[in-house]
């Protein structure tokens, strides 16, 4: 029989050293907002003959925008500039295929004011606290038969607060070292990873809760070692199916949504993590007072 | 028992066949012109959102009669364009949100929809002795104000396109440039009477949103219809342009874009291409783990998620009007795949623990299903939260991704808990009623 609840103190080991790192990444990088939230103009390029990533750049210097941001991607290539009006875009294109001598395909073009980008931002912002709130009042309803619903659902809801850190925190670090940027989508897969989450965790406190009012064992450790053994089946399944479409999208889908897929990968894996090897096992620790004990338990 | 569930399994086979009817072949009627509504990342084309400046609106109409008539405007430029399927749509108090699917040349699609348009007359101004007054490079100069002329109330008025009948391009016979020519309803045609004869022989300019297109000089008299040039050369698109706002008449307030969005065809029908590919290699990978973890149960769950998969795609046709498939939306669609999934998985885990715990085959189907029932209601709840909420956020800016995202997720959720619930379970009663299986190792358990 597999141990999931002896060896708790290592799970939480890995999730704080997790944690730390994502966070200190949240600290320091913070996030790389994109046009969604601070406005401006940004578009794929795709140039027949290809040119240089170099002479893009100095061309767009030269055309008055020593701002713009420009990155390859796989033979197109993503720009991101301040807001510039509709009719300006028409010059700015013309201007660059004479003085690149090369054909422009625009494959996609953005602009967002910087007046709708604030109200997107603050949509945004609203749209995470009703969710939180929906979340709690879900939280509190699910677990109106546990024996202690507060304590329950505050465990389900570190283990969901644990999710996005991790997500938000990969894509800080993204955002640092491969300039990915944070756009409506993200907060998108961000709403769904917290769905998701809270989906796995219920499901294994609802099996606690029937093993508890079975009364399989007095011991309480022993009781939720037993409902994630049994629940374990279905946490690894429904993990391994979603990730079979999830990866097939993340390889095989288009770059479009790329970093949305991304953004479900993470959460789908933090998810299942969090729900086999954290939320049951602070229950315990809780329920038996073992704070105290965690630190010197790493000695044995 | 039996007699409900042959009842069910003919409905079943009857939502099949209809929903099969409705999608096959998948050329002329699922991807045909009433089938699925592609979402503007698929199809490519545009789309803009627009403020309308309500401050520096006519004081005498109201903010909503000035935003209807702007509405009923931008429809007309739209529709005379000839874009196929627009999408016009007020959003709040002061945003108008257009949608032009397969649209190539964005750039004077633009500057149809957006542009004022208003257009009128200047006169020649002149200094005190009547002399033409000149700028430093010594050109004409014009009256900032409009040409006025006397109404047929007597009043004055301002000559302006509010007055055209009718707009339409021509080339002119000489310099085989493109012109616009018009006519003028009879009250615009009395006070261009007027206009024409007190200016003869002298320049007249023709302005549109205060710039000027040119300055002929007048040469007669006229009434009823005149000719715009341009003074510079303009290609036929542009003429065209002009004709159509011409025709819609002037916007009644200006407006900016605020949000835009444009993909390229080619880039929509990449992602189309490639999302099919991931959609089949996913769903390949997990038929094949539900038939190798699960057996003969596992097999009932692959027929199930493609009944599933036939009912998603028919109700995306059927109600093609209100759903909008989009690249997250597919994405929303795969990924629902997975969660049908889950909640055959939870029946299923529950199906073999009953059988380990010694029941007999139809008992254990009946109380895996009772038992998983709560877990997969509860568990799809958050989800339902999720999707409201994102579709609420993604109409406040006309984000339609996210829109697409939450509307597929949400039915999909939704088809997946009917499937799990209603198909799996009658497939799976028939199947133990029928006796084909009763070793419990076809089930996924060791005797």
């Amino acid at each position: 029989m597999i141990d999931f609840v002896g060896k708790k103190q290592w799970f939480f080991l890995i999730s704080a050293v997790a944690l730390i790192v994502v966070i200190i990444s949240l600290a320091v990088f913070k996030l790389q907002p994109g046009i969604d939230f601070t406005g401006g103009t940004s578009m794929t390029l795709n140039f027949t003959p290809q040119v240089e990533q170099s002479q893009l750049r100095q061309e767009f210097i030269n055309l008055g925008h020593p701002e713009a941001v420009i990155q390859g991607t796989g033979g197109d290539f993503f720009i991101r500039i301040k807001e510039i009006a509709a009719q300006e875009r028409e010059t700015m294109i013309e201007g660059l295929e004479t003085s690149l001598g090369s054909e422009i395909t625009v494959r996609d073009y953005s602009t967002v004011s910087p007046y709708i980008a604030m109200e997107t931002a603050r949509n945004a912002g609203i749209a995470v606290i009703i969710a939180a709130l929906a979340m709690l009042f879900y939280i509190a309803w699910a677990f109106r038969r546990m024996p202690k619903p507060l304590r329950w659902g505050t465990c389900a809801i570190i283990a969901l607060v644990h999710n996005v850190l991790i997500v938000v925190g990969v894509f800080s670090i993204l955002g640092r070292v491969a300039n990915v940027e944070v756009d409506a989508m993200f907060i998108t897969g961000v709403l769904t990873v917290v769905g998701y989450s809270i989906n796995n965790t219920v499901v294994v406190f609802d099996r606690i809760r029937e093993n508890m009012s079975k009364g399989i064992s007095p011991d309480f450790a022993v009781t939720v070692n037993c409902s994630l053994l049994e629940t374990l089946a279905r946490s690894l399944n429904t993990t391994l199916t979603t990730l079979c479409v999830i990866l097939a999208l993340l390889l095989f889908g288009g770059a479009t949504i790329h970093h949305f897929i991304l953004v479900l990968f993470i959460g789908l894996l933090a998810g299942t993590y969090s729900s086999m090897c954290i939320a049951g096992q602070l229950l315990i620790v809780w329920e038996k007072r073992e704070w105290g004990k965690l630190l010197p338990s790493f000695a044995k | 028992m039996k007699k409900k569930n042959v009842g069910l399994l003919i409905f079943i086979l009857a939502l099949v066949g209809l929903a099969l009817w409705s999608i096959v072949p998948l050329n002329t009627k699922l991807l045909g012109p009433d089938g699925l509504t592609l979402g503007l990342d698929l199809k490519g084309g545009s789309q803009l959102l627009y403020k309308a400046d309500l401050s520096s609106k006519d004081p005498s109409v109201t903010d909503e009669e000035a935003m209807s008539s702007v509405m009923d405007k931008i429809q007309r430029r739209v529709n005379e364009y000839g874009a196929a399927e627009p999408v016009i749509q007020r959003q709040g108090s002061d945003r108008i949100l257009v949608q032009l699917p397969g649209v190539e040349d964005i750039t004077e699609a633009i500057k149809l929809i957006g542009q004022t348009a208003r257009l009128d007359f200047r006169e020649q101004k002149l200094d005190e002795n009547g002399e033409p007054v000149l700028d430093e490079e010594g050109n004409w100069v014009f009256e900032d104000e409009p040409a006025k002329a006397e109404g047929r109330d007597g009043e004055q008025r301002e000559l302006t396109g509010e007055y055209l009948k009718l707009a339409r391009t021509d080339i002119d016979p000489y310099s085989a440039s493109p012109l616009v020519v018009f006519e003028w309803d009879s009250e615009g045609a009395y006070l261009f009477e007027q206009i024409t004869g007190r200016n003869l022989q002298k320049p007249l300019a023709i302005s549109l949103d205060d710039e000027m297109i040119s300055a002929p000089i007048v040469q007669s008299i006229i009434r009823d219809r005149g000719q715009i040039e341009f003074n510079r050369p303009v290609a036929m698109a542009e003429a065209e342009t002009l004709a159509i706002q011409l025709n819609s008449g002037a916007l009644d307030v200006p407006l900016v874009i605020i949000d835009q969005r444009d993909v390229d065809a080619s880039l929509g029908a990449d992602s189309v291409n490639k999302s099919i590919l991931a959609a089949e290699i996913g769903v390949i990978l997990l038929l094949l783990f539900m038939l190798v973890y699960y057996r003969l149960p596992g097999l009932v769950a692959c027929l199930s998620l493609a009944i599933y998969g036939v009912f998603l795609l028919a109700i995306f046709n059927f109600f093609s009007a209100y759903l909008t498939l989009t690249l997250p939306g597919i994405a929303a669609f795969i990924l629902s795949l997975g969660m049908a999934v889950d909640a055959n998985v939870l029946i299923f885990e529950r199906l073999k623990e009953e059988l380990r715990a010694g029941r007999t085959l139809g008992a254990a189907v009946e109380s895996g299903f009772d038992r998983a029932w709560t877990a997969i209601r509860d568990s799809n709840i958050t989800t339902f939260i999720a999707c409201i909420i994102l579709f609420w956020l993604g109409g406040t800016f006309g984000a339609f991704m996210v829109r697409g995202f939450a509307l597929t997720l949400f039915v999909g959720v939704a088809m997946s808990m009917f499937t799990a619930i209603v198909i799996t379970r009658t497939f799976l009663r028939l199947v133990v009623a029928s006796r084909l299986a009763t070793n419990p190792v076809a089930y996924g358990v060791r005797a």
